[in-house]
C-alpha cells in the first residue's frame, strides 16, 4: 500500500508534469522557407537589410517585386522565384509577427 | 486521466508492471524532453539554440573551446584577414542556458539512446542531432596521410591548417609554384576551392608576380564555373592555370618527400602544395551506423532523421542533402528546420514539408563577389531544387554589382555568425 503511494507520487509528475511543449502551448512551426531568412537578415545596421519592424504587406510586396523583376536585386530575385504567392504571404506574416526574422 | 484518480493503485501497478517507468521514463513523457546535439559548428550550434528556444533541454557536445569558421578563411590565406576574425566562443550559447559537454563524443548506443563521452560519462536522449561536419579521408589519396598535412596543408578545416598555408605562401620565394589539388564531388563547400584559387592568384599577382598557381581538379565542371573562369581570364591570366579531369587534372598520389603532386598525366613539383583531399562525414556518424557506404548520411528530407538510425537526425555537411550543397548557410538552414521537426516529433505530431534556402557567396577578388542561390523542397525522398528558382550571379555585370556582392558576402558572415555564436 505504502509502496503504491510512493510510486504514485513518482508517477504523477511524470505523467502529468508534461512540458508546455506537449500541452498545445508550443509555438506554431514557421511556414515553409521562413526559418532560412535569418541566415542573411538580422539586426539593423548591416549592409543586408533587416526585416525587423517591417509589415507583412511590405515584405510580401518586396518579394513579389523581386519575383517579377520589377525590383532590381543581386540574388533575392533568384530566391523569390522559389515561393508561390501563398507561401510568400505566410512567410511575410510569420516574420512580421516575430518582430524580426527568426 | 480520470482513471488515475479513481483507481490509482491499479494504474500505478500497471505502470510499474510495464517495467518502463524507471528504465525508460521518456516513454511516458518526462518533465522536459532531452535532445543531445553533437558538434558545435554552424549546424550544431544553430540547432542547439533553436531547440533551446523551443523549450527543449539541450546538451551540446563540443570538445573545442572555440570554433574557427571556414567561410572567409580564404581571405586569411590571401593575407588580408586575421584568423581571429574567424574564431568564435560558446559563451553566448552557454548564457542561453544550454549545457555544453566540452569533450569528444566517443560513441552512441542508438538502442539505449545514450551518447557516450570520452570521459566515460553518458548523456541520455530522446532524440539526437548529429552535426559532426567532415573528416578528411586519409585512406583515399596515396601519400596523403595524417603526417602529410603538416607539409601539404589541406586547410579544409579552418584553424592551424589555415595559418600554416598562409605562412607557406608568405615564405615562398617569388617565382614559386603553388599547386592546389581539388577532389571529386561531394565535399565541403563546392565553390570553396575556386574562391581559394582566385584569392591565392590575387596574392601572387599583387605580391609575388613571377609566381604561379596550378589547380589540379578531379572534375571537369564545378560550381559557378563560368563566372570563375571568366574572372580568371580577366584578372589572373598569367597567374592561375586550371586543369580539369579531361586534361589530366585528377591527383592520384602525392609525395611529401619530393613536394610533388602526381596525376595520371604527369608529376608537378610544388613550392607550396594545398591538397584538398576526399572527405566523409565526421567519424561518429559512421561509427554509429548513420553513414552509408559513401561515407555520408542519408536523411529524410522533411525531418533530417537518419534513414539508417531512428531518433537520430543528421544536419550540415555530414548529411546527404540532395541538391543542397555542403555550406555553412545550408547547415544553418538545416538546423532550424531540424529543430522545428524534432520539437514537432517530440509532441507526437507529424512535421509539415519544409522549404529551405541556400546562398553561397564567393570572392574572386577581395572586392569582386559572385553568388549562387537555391530554394529546396522534399521531392522523391530527397531535397530537390525548386524549379525555376535559384542560380548564379549574371555572367555580365558591372564592377559595382560585383563589389556589392562582395559587400553582401561580408554582411552575411557577420549576420550568420551572430545568429549562431553571438
Amino acid at each position: 500500500m505504502r509502496n503504491a503511494f510512493v510510486l504514485a507520487a513518482l508517477a504523477a509528475p511524470l505523467v502529468f508534469g508534461s512540458p508546455a511543449l506537449a500541452q498545445g502551448a508550443a509555438p506554431k512551426p514557421p511556414p515553409p522557407g521562413a526559418s532560412s531568412c535569418s541566415g542573411c537578415h538580422g539586426a539593423a545596421g548591416s549592409d543586408l537589410p533587416t526585416l525587423s519592424g517591417r509589415s507583412a504587406d511590405e515584405i510580401a510586396g518586396s518579394m513579389a517585386a523581386f519575383r517579377s523583376g520589377e525590383r532590381p536585386a543581386t540574388l533575392m530575385n533568384r530566391i523569390a522565384k522559389g515561393f508561390t504567392d501563398e507561401e510568400t504571404r505566410a512567410i511575410a506574416q510569420w516574420i512580421a509577427a516575430q518582430g524580426r526574422a527568426k | 486521466m480520470t482513471g488515475f484518480s479513481t483507481d490509482r493503485r491499479r494504474v500505478v501497478a500497471g505502470l510499474a508492471a510495464s517495467a518502463s517507468l524507471l528504465a525508460a521514463p521518456r516513454a511516458l513523457g518526462q518533465a522536459k524532453p532531452k535532445v543531445v546535439v553533437v558538434g558545435g559548428g554552424f549546424g550544431g550550434a544553430t540547432c542547439a539554440r533553436a531547440l533551446n528556444r523551443l523549450g527543449i533541454e539541450v546538451t551540446l557536445v563540443e570538445p573545442n573551446a572555440t570554433y574557427t569558421a571556414c567561410p572567409f578563411s580564404n581571405l586569411v590565406i590571401h593575407g588580408s584577414r586575421d584568423l581571429s576574425a574567424q574564431t568564435f566562443t560558446y559563451d553566448a550559447i552557454r548564457r542561453d542556458g544550454i549545457a555544453i559537454a566540452a569533450e569528444m563524443a566517443s560513441g552512441v548506443d542508438a538502442d539505449a539512446r545514450i551518447v557516450r563521452l570520452a570521459s566515460g560519462a553518458t548523456l541520455p536522449y530522446d532524440r539526437l542531432v548529429l552535426a559532426p561536419g567532415i573528416d578528411i579521408r586519409f585512406d583515399a589519396l596515396p601519400g596523403y596521410d595524417e603526417a602529410a598535412v603538416d607539409v601539404m596543408p589541406h586547410a579544409w578545416k579552418a584553424g592551424a591548417q589555415t595559418a600554416l598555408l598562409r605562412k607557406q605562401l608568405e615564405s615562398m620565394k617569388d617565382g614559386g609554384v603553388v599547386v592546389m589539388s581539388v577532389p571529386a564531388n561531394p565535399y565541403r563547400c563546392p565553390p570553396g576551392p575556386y574562391e581559394r584559387a582566385s584569392l591565392i592568384a590575387h596574392y601572387l599577382k599583387t605580391q609575388k608576380p613571377k609566381s604561379k598557381l596550378l589547380v589540379l581538379d578531379a572534375k571537369d565542371s564545378f560550381s559557378k564555373q563560368r563566372l570563375f573562369q571568366n574572372a580568371w581570364k580577366e584578372l589572373y591570366p598569367d597567374h592561375l592555370e586550371w586543369v580539369g579531369l579531361a586534361g589530366g587534372g585528377k591527383t592520384t598520389e602525392v609525395s611529401v618527400k619530393d613536394m610533388t603532386v602526381v596525376t595520371e598525366f604527369g608529376r608537378h613539383k610544388a613550392d607550396v602544395a594545398n591538397i584538398i583531399p576526399p572527405q566523409r562525414a565526421g567519424r561518429i556518424a559512421a561509427d554509429m551506423g548513420a553513414a552509408d557506404r559513401s561515407g555520408w548520411c542519408p536523411i529524410d528530407p522533411v525531418t533530417f532523421e537518419a534513414k539508417l538510425r531512428p531518433n537520430v537526425h543528421v544536419i550540415g555537411d555530414a548529411a546527404i542533402a540532395g541538391a543542397m550543397p555542403k555550406s555553412a548557410f545550408t547547415a544553418n538552414a538545416h538546423a532550424k528546420v531540424c529543430a522545428d521537426a524534432v520539437a514537432t516529433l517530440l509532441r507526437g505530431e507529424t512535421p509539415g514539408e519544409p522549404k529551405l534556402i541556400n546562398t553561397c557567396y564567393s570572392l574572386v577578388a577581395p572586392d569582386y563577389g559572385i553568388s549562387v542561390a537555391g530554394v529546396y523542397h522534399p521531392a522523391k525522398g530527397v531535397l530537390a531544387d525548386v524549379e525555376g528558382a535559384g542560380g548564379t550571379s549574371p555572367l555580365e555585370a558591372t564592377k559595382d554589382v560585383r563589389a556589392l556582392e562582395a559587400k553582401y558576402a561580408n554582411a552575411w558572415f557577420q549576420i550568420v555568425t551572430s545568429e549562431v555564436f553571438g
